[in-house]
């Protein structure tokens, strides 16, 4: 485990920094002024003392931190650089060295000696002693944060939560700097809080809480005598919350810890520790056949919101309004709620592939290390199942054809044992999981040559190098030269990528020569129910997946004829390639005068959909396409709308191509 | 879902070792060498949070934390950075860059895993 022990890692950098700083002292010996060289011999003496304390290094951190000290002084110009001084931190390398090296127990004496030395040329600083905070029965707080605290990170509610984990809070927002809507700057924080804490709670537990904005924070904080519970109601009134009344306002939390359940390790007190989860299990079918429902339920919700919606202004449609609102909101809870249900950690997946490489290292005398991140990432149930092939698939090929025997490893200077490593992230509205190794990469010019041999690719045909290294997913291809009893048989990359694309997902290859490849697999987060943006194309609807919208733009008609032919729009100094879907789809109408370009992204690929009209944001049910359009290659789906209409879902995967592909031929022009 | 977390950092042990706690912990992690990787990086793509050092080559803690809060995109990303107790005046300036928290070098995993989650929230 030579990548993941940090501690063979600091032998090698501290090495490394001793080094550095062995050089400096032998040049400042020349230059005695030289305020660089000083500056970067504190740094790493600096360095050394605060990593060794981190990985358990610690007779060498506080020995170094006396050299530090020193220099610290030398860089203040409160001791002048000396040649005595130097020649006993140069006489201290190589006790660090020893320290770093092994065992420091029967070094003290050596190491103490140097440090009388040094403390013969310096004065020591005396530490300040800290006194101990008295114990009260509760603190009163009035709090306001500086304007600027939310842009830089700071989460007032994150504050809060842990105000209440030290002990019980009762929390009242203070309204009175609200400004009126037009002036108020939406990334300030303009609410006060004035806050009981009660408890055996210290002052520096407090303050602790506000570390990171203790300088500019305008908080007060006194102390709540040993008073009895019922004078807090009278002593209590917010100042300033001109509408307070006795009782305190829903603003305030009571006791609840914050719904943090995963993680106890925040309720330090072990105070209202969440009881451990309860669990039932379900048979699958019935998480899908609820599923059903709430999509059923979604469509039935949608006509009402559109019969509501065109309803008149009288008490009777008001009210209708009213309950089609409330639900809609409930709808769309309903359906979260119950896509959670059939989320699994990828972790579960993961699992499986530890013995998987172990067993390909075995048969093939590899050494071979997998690593994973990321496993606490959630992926619908039947996603998981799914991608249980493709992802052994693509890791045997990683272990069998990217990664090198240890010989030829080592003669390419690199570590001898292979890492493969399988993370799994969430992206939008997209779950990405990677399959990287640090092997050999893809040959580019073999599969070329196969390609070619194959009739894929006509010789000399220029292709992307994305298109290029997608080649390998063709059926009967594989670049390895022999056939082992694990890959090489051309079978299965082509199912791999059958199988993500009935996902809806997309595989993109990266490699480098010599330095390993990543196959990224990209798959929607789940399978029925998705927030689709609802456009118009001439006559007809169209979804597009939400998640993947960028942004909305209008293309006015001077840019439409400016553009027309060329098809690219330059978007904050970038050209983008868009799509005219009016042509593509043959509509034969004739244009809004307000087209909208609707920009839709996929990874780090932009294309932009030009349309006649944005409708609105869809709750979409996605049904698939009958067996006769399953392979019209630009719909995804389909789903049924509020008035009963059906509208197509766009294959955001293919159009996008579609938009590279043009812009590749336009490079290729230019 | 887990939340992400960017560790910007020259030193791989440094590096290594916040990302053993942050995965052990549930964390994504994605690392940068240098302050100019970390720019890339986060404007590439979104994290929940950042941590960085400050002495670093190519672009430093500081110059970096800068130009992060310039992009609106990482407006309230929040920011930690590294830094000892010596460097109070570094504190003061990288406080001024931006930036949200710091964590005292040494750190030992329980308490960079208490200080991010005090951040996060979570």
């Amino acid at each position: 485990m030579s990548q993941n022990d940090p501690v063979a890692a600091f032998r090698v950098e501290a090495g490394e920094v001793l080094e550095q700083v062995e050089q400096g002292l032998l040049d400042l010996g020349h230059r005695l002024d030289d305020h660089e060289l000083i500056d970067a011999v504190f740094r790493g003496l600096h360095t050394l003392k605060g990593s060794g304390a981190m990985f358990g290094f610690d007779a060498l951190a506080s020995f170094t931190h006396h050299c530090e000290t020193a220099f610290d002084r030398v860089r203040k110009n409160l001791t002048p650089a000396t040649p005595q001084l130097i020649a006993v931190i140069l006489s201290a390398q190589d006790h660090m060295r020893a320290l770093i090296e092994g065992d420091a127990t029967d070094r003290k004496a050596e190491g103490d000696a140097i440090l009388a030395k040094l403390q013969a040329a310096l004065d020591g600083a005396p530490a300040p002693t800290p006194e101990a905070p008295p114990v009260v029965q509760g603190w009163r707080l009035s709090l306001r944060l500086p304007p600027e605290a939310m842009q830089n990170g700071i989460n007032p509610l994150a504050l809060l939560d842990e105000l209440r984990t030290l002990g019980d809070c009762r929390i009242v927002a203070r309204t009175d700097q609200v400004p009126p809507l037009a002036e108020l700057v939406p990334t300030e924080c303009h609410i006060g809080w004035d806050i009981e804490v009660r408890g055996a709670v210290s002052r520096d537990d407090l303050e602790d809480v506000f570390i990171f904005v203790l300088d500019d924070l305008d908080l007060q904080i006194e102390a709540i005598g040993d008073t009895s519970c019922d004078d807090v109601e009278d002593t209590a009134p917010p100042p300033g919350a001109g509408t307070t009344p006795s009782a305190l306002p829903p603003t305030r939390v009571d006791t609840m810890p914050p719904a943090q359940d995963r993680d106890p390790a925040t309720t330090p007190n072990g105070r209202g520790a969440p009881k451990t989860g309860e669990s039932v299990r379900v048979p699958a079918e019935r998480l899908d056949l609820l599923m059903d429902r709430v999509g059923e339920l979604v469509i039935v919700q949608s006509r009402l919101s559109q019969l509501a919606h065109s309803s008149g202004s009288n008490a009777t449609d008001v009210a209708l309004r009213s309950i089609s609102e409330e639900i809609e909101r409930l709808a769309s809870e309903l359906r979260d709620t119950v896509m959670v249900l059939r989320m699994v950690p990828v972790a579960t997946l993961f699992g499986r592939f530890r013995r998987l490489v172990h067993d390909i290292a075995r048969d093939t005398g590899k050494t071979i290390e997998l690593s994973t991140d990321g496993e606490t990432t959630e992926v619908d149930k039947t996603v998981i199942e799914r991608l249980a092939d493709p992802l052994i698939h693509l890791i045997r090929n990683a272990c069998d054809h990217g990664i090198e025997p240890p010989e030829r490893r080592l003669a390419a200077g690199k570590p001898e044992i292979g890492q493969v490593r399988l993370s799994a992230r969430q992206e939008g509205g997209e779950v990405v999981i990677t399959i990287r190794d640090d092997g050999h990469g893809i040959d580019r010019e073999r599969v070329r040559a196969k390609a070619e041999a194959h009739g894929l690719l006509q010789p000399g045909q220029v292709v992307s190098d994305q298109e290029l290294l997608q080649m390998i997913f063709h059926p009967g291809f594989s670049t390895a030269p022999q056939i082992t009893s694990l890959s090489g048989r051309g079978v299965g990359m082509d199912v791999v990528k059958r199988t993500i694309e009935s996902l809806r997902g997309t595989i993109e290859v990266a490699s480098v020569s010599g330095q390993g490849s990543a196959m990224s697999l990209r798959i929607p987060l789940t399978l029925a129910i998705i927030d689709g943006l609802l456009i118009r194309v001439g006559d007809g609807r169209y979804v597009i997946p939400l998640a993947v919208v960028e942004e909305c733009i209008e293309l006015s008609l001077e840019e439409d004829l400016r553009s027309r032919g060329r098809s690219f729009i330059t978007l904050r100094d970038r050209l983008v390639p868009f799509v005219r879907l009016r042509e593509m789809f043959a509509t034969g109408t004739k244009p809004s005068v307000h087209q909208k370009i609707v920009i839709i992204a996929t990874g780090t690929e932009r294309v932009g959909l030009v349309v006649d009209q944005i409708i609105g944001s869809h709750q979409t049910v996605i049904k698939p396409m009958s067996a006769v359009h399953c392979n019209v290659p630009t719909f995804a789906g389909a789903t049924i709308l509020g008035d009963g209409g059906v509208a197509l879902i766009l294959d955001v995967v293919q159009l996008v191509a579609l938009g590279q592909h043009q812009e590749e031929r336009l490079r290729a022009v230019a | 879902m887990s939340a992400s977390i960017l560790i910007v950092d020259d030193s791989t042990s440094i590096r290594v070792a916040i990302r053993m706690a942050l995965t052990g912990a549930g964390y994504t992690v994605s690392e940068a060498a240098d302050g100019a990787q970390g720019l890339s990086k986060a404007s590439g793509s979104r994290f929940d949070m950042i941590i960085t050092d400050l002495n670093m080559p190519n672009m430093d803690g500081l110059s970096m934390i800068r130009a992060l809060r310039k992009n609106p995109a990482q407006c309230g990303t929040p920011i930690l950075f590294l830094t000892t107790e010596s460097e109070d005046a570094m504190k003061q300036q990288a406080k001024a860059a931006g930036a949200t928290g710091w964590l005292v070098k040494p750190f030992v995993p329980e308490q960079l895993i208490r200080v991010v989650r005090k951040v996060l929230g979570r």
